[in-house]
């Protein structure tokens, strides 16, 4: 038989293709659960993590059980708001976690920002809130849990798709994320959220920044980034919390003004 | 083809082990060769990665090898590489799924190079120089053993480049905390891809020098 008849190649790649395809859907299929599963647990332990809690998850036979244990204990409420401070129902906060990325491109109406109350054992509640942000390479995302008075932070987890292992993925790590801690997002009763500076020691003192990663300097300005962006989505209803009434809602406009205020001082 | 004398042959004869070990020393594809060298600086600052990645490429070569030795008498010569790149994508996809599914950490950690491995010049190096000519059984070793030369390199770089950047191996401490209080630094340098280079040099400097008759004139 001639190999090289256009009738011959064009049946050989379409079977080739279709065989291909039927392996590859089968595989997808039948490991789907499996990696949602994994991609579930994963984010329980992020947000657990957040709250300083769920480290034992690499000692412990059942990595998988004991994290979802563990979440259900601690986490004890969910809920969503939007970005003009009121609650919507009807919205599964975990879910929401997939669609961050889509759900903070949107106008403030429409956004829908997820938002975890966790109680810890000895009765502090906290809330922990989901950023979403662009590193160097790809996405970068995290949870950040404030204590009750909406501006103290208690924890931070930060994690990344495909920074540079060893210097833009060093925000994944305790030694980066606990910095945050103490750390509060508020000054004098204005949104400044958390600044992230270089040099070794230049947040020393600094209640409102952090230092950034050597070597990382995209990767910090994005972590930077996002948390100004994603608090400040989450910033009215924070002060829907926090408010006294006669305490005014910062409009957008003067917040983007801290923010270029802010990126001056640092030069 | 010379049917009749290669069919009588054993399974593991002399000339079939030296397809599988040939590739682990005086023709390794990443030292001798020089081929695979960009993945080979990328997943090689810690150890369990580059571990991980050594399997995986394994896995695709010698499963590619062995799918292209089985087809290479019915694939139409005019469309050759698209089914290799077909047959090679397929293996990667699966291999990334699976890992995945079950070594979710990791395969977080390796992102997007395991999907890379399909553009590995080993892989597709060794399906057209010798699957396509050879039988399924030969390919396969020589599959195995250019994914485990490639592997040995990728763990030897990534042992150093832990150790020396990080202080761990695995991701346990090694070197001892007084010997930092001591004023020993992690040498950041060693996680920055350059070193995987000098260090890969390194490695062909020490080779060659073993085996003069690999020196170029």
């Amino acid at each position: 038989m001639n190999k090289n008849n256009n009738v011959y190649i064009v049946i050989y790649a379409t079977v080739m293709i279709v065989i291909v395809a039927v392996l590859l859907s089968v595989a997808a299929m039948s490991l789907k659960g499996r990696q949602q599963a994994n991609i579930a647990v994963e984010k329980q332990g992020a947000i657990l993590n957040t709250i300083g809690l769920g480290g034992d998850a690499d000692k412990v036979k059942d990595k998988t059980k004991y994290i979802q244990d563990e979440y259900a204990k601690y986490i004890i409420d969910s809920y969503v708001v939007n970005g003009l401070g009121d609650r919507v129902e009807g919205v599964d906060a975990f879910a929401l976690l997939d669609m961050l990325k889509a759900e903070y491109a949107k106008p403030r109406e429409e956004m829908r920002l997820p938002i975890f109350t966790a109680k810890l054992d000895d009765g502090t509640v906290l809330n922990i809130l989901s950023v979403y942000g662009a590193g160097l390479w790809g996405p970068i995302w995290g949870y950040i849990a404030l204590e009750n008075d909406w501006d103290t932070i208690y924890g931070a987890v930060f994690a990344h798709q495909g920074e540079t292992p060893g210097l833009g993925a060093e925000i994944a790590t305790p030694h980066f994320a606990d910095q945050f801690r103490g750390k509060t997002i508020m000054s004098d009763g204005e949104f400044v959220s958390i600044a992230v500076l270089k040099g070794v020691g230049a947040s020393a003192g600094n209640d409102h920044a952090v230092d950034a990663v050597s070597g990382g300097t995209i990767t910090s300005r994005g972590v930077e980034t996002m948390l100004y962006d994603c608090l400040d989505a989450y910033l009215p209803f924070i002060e829907k919390q926090t408010a006294k009434p006669s305490v005014e809602i910062v409009p957008a406009a003067v917040a983007t003004n801290v923010e270029e205020n802010k990126i001056e001082s640092y030069e | 083809m010379s049917k009749g004398v290669e069919e009588k042959e054993p399974m593991f004869s002399l000339k079939n082990m030296k397809l599988l070990w040939g590739p682990l020393n005086r023709n390794n594809p990443v030292i001798v060769q020089i081929l695979g060298i960009c993945s080979a600086l990328a997943v090689t600052a810690k150890l369990k990665p580059a571990f991980v990645m050594a399997v995986s490429v394994t896995v695709v070569t010698a499963f590619s090898n062995l799918i292209m030795s089985c087809l290479r008498k019915g694939i139409p010569n005019r469309i050759r590489i698209i089914v290799q790149l077909v047959v090679i994508a397929t293996l990667v996809i699966l291999v990334d799924q699976v890992l995945k599914a079950y070594v979710y950490d990791v395969s977080k950690q390796l992102s997007v190079f395991v999907g890379l491995i399909i553009t590995n010049c080993i892989i597709m190096g060794r399906v057209e120089a010798f699957a396509l000519g050879n039988k399924p059984w030969p390919s396969f070793l020589d599959g195995i053993g250019n994914g485990l030369g490639y592997g040995l390199i990728l763990i030897v770089v990534a042992i150093v480049r832990e150790l020396f950047g990080s202080g761990t191996l695995w991701g346990y401490q090694i070197i001892p905390q007084w010997l930092y209080e001591q004023g020993y630094v992690n040498n950041s340098l060693m996680l920055l891809p350059p070193m995987a280079l000098i260090i890969v040099g390194v490695i062909i400097w020490i080779h060659r020098s073993k085996n003069r008759d690999l020196i170029e004139k």
